[in-house]
């Protein structure tokens, strides 16, 4: 049988050490990396292509949220946490599996052939960014938006962003004057994008209001930055309720 | 505001007072013989209540002057000065008074008579000053207690308040799950580290309980604490944590409210520590600063990282216990440069009256 492929995501060596040690209990599972964070496991991920990522939510720099958000290739994900009662919520209702430190020998196991049954069949797992949206407490919007351009991840504070577009399956974001590029859908970021500074003007265009330098015959709406965005006849009704009147 | 023009009825009895002042009054005007009972009382009264507002003023010179503080030669200047300033408006009040009536048909030859009225007058002037001057006195003594009972009720609350956070700060999921998770690691690799870790753990819990029952504890107690604290996170943390201590030994028998750095030590590897992948060192500093002490706590931190729900709210308790404990005589600032963030309390060397 091919071996099952773990990557072991944990800031705390102790926290790994367990992971470690329940596995070395199943035959036919090799560990091939341990990272003490998000960005050594988006490294790691990219260049080991691991079956399976065991992910600690809390750690330095990014989140295990923000840090699944950006793996590729996209590992079946079993998320680890002390406690977290917004991320507890998030993994119930997208049915996500997740582990309670400490957890028993029993609860590892499980998690560990539930995690095989569900590679088995091939099915995708939960769409992270969804995920990062329900782990959030409700009300609270995004504040910053991680990218990744091959291993670097940079966190885009949402006040610097100026707009963003669909393309296809990605999306464009530009803040301070460079673009990004992120595998998720508009509607996916625009939902969790502050509902006080964005606004959606268009069917592939969100557009920060502080970012704007004008709206043009209701038609384009000129940015800061220069960028011409078209604006839809609903997009920009929504758009004069937003500006600053005069 | 004034404690007397800031409620009407206070307005009313003060004014009240002065009915049987203004008589006086007019009894010392009439007395060298100059002007009749009738023209007195025609003076008086005007001069009383325009001088019983102007009396008020000396609320605020006895604000500034506080008997306690400055010196007693200093203060009776300040009053003098007032009451001889005050005597003069009155007499100066007076006299136009005079000639304003003086136009009346039955008051023509009013302002001559007046001058020999004027030397009671400034007397008068100055002893009703001097009376307001006491009265003020009193009544600042009086709010003082008051305050002060205030203080000590609200210190009470939240040392109450205080000891119930830091209960759920010992029960802090986060704290204990991950303590508990290391403890789950070492048994099976390093037995004798999970039992050191138990007792580690143990000790913290045991100490923040009974320090939470005092009043106040020695600088030195709550010090453990947080050293304590700290023990039980190194553990978790490894070398990303690391502690210093630099510490003036010869102040911690100094006397502070308990559980009062633990929250700042705790936010210092919770907001600092856990959000940088390197991690970094907490510094812990009690100097001398003048008759009082400086505790400082320093940390590096991720500024990229958003603060969490919640952050604030340890520093809020903190600062409102000090401000019940000391009122302004105790003193905490934050600050965040982007990479290190640092809390600085000083408070007196004496220890806050207790309520």
């Amino acid at each position: 049988m091919k071996p099952l492929r773990v990557v072991v995501v944990d800031d705390e060596e102790l926290a790994r050490a367990v992971v470690r040690e329940h596995l070395a209990a199943h035959p036919g599972v090799e560990v091939v990396a341990e990272c003490a964070n998000g960005i050594e496991a988006i490294e790691a991920v990219a260049t080991l292509a691991p079956d399976l990522v065991f992910l600690d939510v809390q750690m330095p720099r990014l989140t295990g949220f923000e840090t699944l958000e950006l793996l590729d290739p996209r590992p079946a994900v079993v998320f680890v946490t002390a406690y977290d009662r917004h991320a507890v919520k998030a993994f119930e209702v997208s049915a996500v599996d997740y582990l309670l430190k400490p957890f028993s020998k029993e609860r590892f196991d499980a998690a560990l052939a539930k995690a095989r049954a569900l590679l088995g069949s091939g099915a995708k797992g939960p769409d992270p960014a969804a995920l990062a949206a329900a782990a959030r407490p409700e009300g609270v919007p995004l504040e910053r938006i991680a990218v990744r351009e091959g291993a670097r991840v940079t966190l885009l504070p949402v006040e610097t962003v100026a707009w963003v577009k669909a393309e296809d399956d990605y999306v464009l974001i530009r803040s301070g004057g460079r673009n990004h590029l992120k595998h998720q859908t508009l509607s996916d970021l625009a939902a969790q994008l502050p509902a006080a500074r964005f606004v959606r003007v268009h069917r592939s265009w969100v557009v920060s209001v502080a970012k704007l330098a004008s709206l043009e015959e209701g038609k384009t709406a000129v940015m800061a930055d220069g960028e011409r965005v078209p604006v839809s006849r609903a997009g920009a009704a929504r758009l004069r309720e937003r500006m600053p009147r005069g | 505001m004034h404690p007397i023009l800031a409620r009407r009825e206070r307005l009313l009895a003060y004014l009240l007072a002065w009915v049987p002042l203004a008589a006086i009054q007019a009894y010392l005007l009439a007395l060298p013989g100059s002007l009749s009972i009738g023209e007195a009382a025609a003076l008086a009264a005007p001069l009383s209540l325009v001088y019983a507002f102007l009396c008020l003023s000396s609320f605020y010179a006895c604000r500034s002057a506080p008997l306690t503080r400055a010196r007693t030669g200093s203060v009776l200047g300040v009053h003098v000065a007032g009451a001889l300033i005050a005597a003069s408006l009155l007499t100066l009040a007076g006299s136009t008074l005079a000639s304003l009536l003086g136009t009346l048909p039955e008051f023509t030859t009013l302002p001559e008579r007046f001058g020999r009225a004027v030397p009671p007058l400034f007397v008068l002037g100055v002893l009703l000053y001097l009376l307001s001057v006491t009265f003020h006195y009193i009544l600042l003594s009086l709010e003082s207690s008051q305050a002060a009972e205030r203080r000590a009720m609200e210190a009470r609350v939240l040392a109450r308040e205080a000891e119930l956070e830091a209960l759920k700060a010992q029960l802090n999921p986060h704290f204990l799950f991950n303590a508990l998770n290391s403890v789950s690691a070492l048994t099976t690799t390093a037995p004798a580290r999970a039992r050191e870790m138990c007792i580690l753990l143990s000790d913290f819990l045991r100490r923040s309980l009974s320090s939470g029952e005092r009043s106040l504890i020695p600088l030195r107690e709550e010090l453990a604490l947080a050293q304590q604290f700290l023990a039980v996170e190194r553990v978790r943390y490894g070398r990303r944590l690391e502690v210093e201590e630099l510490v003036d030994e010869t102040l911690l028998a100094t006397a502070i409210p308990p559980l009062l750095l633990q929250p700042l030590v705790e936010n210092a590897v919770r907001h600092g520590i856990a959000t940088l992948i390197e991690g970094g060192t907490v510094t812990l500093r009690v100097e001398r600063a003048g008759d009082g002490v400086r505790v400082a706590i320093e940390n590096p931190y991720d500024p990229e990282t958003p603060a969490t729900a919640g952050s604030g709210l340890g520093l809020s308790i903190v600062r409102r216990r000090l401000a019940a404990a000391w009122g302004r005589a105790a003193e905490i600032e934050e600050r965040g440069d982007g990479k290190r963030f640092s809390v600085v309390l000083v408070v007196p060397g004496a220890p806050p009256e207790e309520g």
